[in-house]
């Protein structure tokens, strides 16, 4: 039942987002829009529920979870990204790469978590989530400093700065 | 005023950024530094460039107050949106595919993964 509502839900806010400026209800809308965005919402919910909630966890519904979400994509993970594009920037220009394929053990136990840093990873560029195994993630990596590639696991703080503290943070 | 430089400026850093991506393109040895950047880059190029279309939008509403100007300033945000989300997952395909089809990683320094497909 939770898994209708919450799909109900989010289907709605899509229509709603893509239809803007359509009327002025509620600022924006117009009637016709909103009624059949709520009919066509719920239809869908009905033939979806069941694949799109499928893991039966809705920690990610907390709101404070959300308001992390968006602190982090726009502070932390945004400096990130811009500073590791200036960094390939720089190699693209001089050539100076070492690239190789890096372990690294967030130890992270949910999927979320995983998915949430490996996006994280391959977002940055500089370096790229390859595989996964068991919660370990295997990490092509443009420009190995030297000695991390001597070591078992890579320092977590190298590969992907602060990015597995805010995974814990916003998916665990 | 102050619109129009900010629109400039976005739009200069966008290209800038997507420039880089295709000699990155064409400078790099193989798939995974290709993939660096001919993804990354250009995600981070993309975003600059729809944020122009954006303040742009942003700033027309402001002036005139034509809806139009909001529709295209949120679809424009919900492009930005996908980019986000479709981006490292299709990466991440491309390099796992590649992987799995035995592309070794050119001038690699080290390669942990090719120690744990061995014992599969």
């Amino acid at each position: 039942m939770l898994a209708f509502i919450v799909t109900i839900i989010y289907a709605y806010i899509a229509y709603l987002a893509l239809t803007a400026g359509s009327g002025h209800v509620l600022g924006y809308w117009s009637e016709s829009e909103l009624l059949m965005g709520l009919f066509l919402s719920i239809i869908v919910a009905a033939i979806s529920h069941k694949y799109l909630c499928r893991s039966g966890n809705y920690r990610m519904l907390n709101p404070v979870r959300w308001i992390l979400f968006i602190v982090y994509g726009f502070g932390p993970f945004f400096a990130a990204m811009a500073k590791a594009n200036i960094d390939v920037a720089y190699r693209v220009i001089t050539g100076k790469i070492r690239p190789g394929i890096v372990k690294i053990d967030p130890k992270l136990k949910t999927d979320y978590g995983i998915t949430f840093l490996a996006n994280s990873i391959t977002l940055t560029p500089g370096t790229l989530s390859v595989d996964e195994k068991d919660g370990v993630l295997y990490v092509h990596w443009i420009n190995v400093p030297e000695g991390e590639e001597k070591k078992e696991f890579a320092t977590i703080k190298k590969v992907c700065g602060s990015f597995a503290d805010w995974a814990r943070r916003v998916a665990e | 005023m102050l619109a129009d430089y900010l629109i400039w400026i976005f739009i200069i850093i966008g290209l800038i950024f997507n420039g880089l991506g295709v000699i990155g393109l064409l400078r790099f040895p193989d798939v995974y530094t290709r993939l660096h950047a001919a993804t990354k880059a250009t995600t981070f190029g993309s975003i600059f460039t729809s944020l122009g279309v954006v303040t742009l939008a942003f700033w027309k509403l402001y002036e005139t107050g034509n809806t139009a100007n909001l529709v295209l300033s949120i679809h424009t945000l919900i492009a930005i949106a996908c980019l986000l989300l479709t981006n490292p997952v299709g990466a991440h395909a491309i390099a796992r595919a590649a992987y799995r089809s035995g592309v070794k990683p050119k001038m690699a320094v080290v390669d942990r993964l090719e120690e744990v497909n061995q014992d599969d």
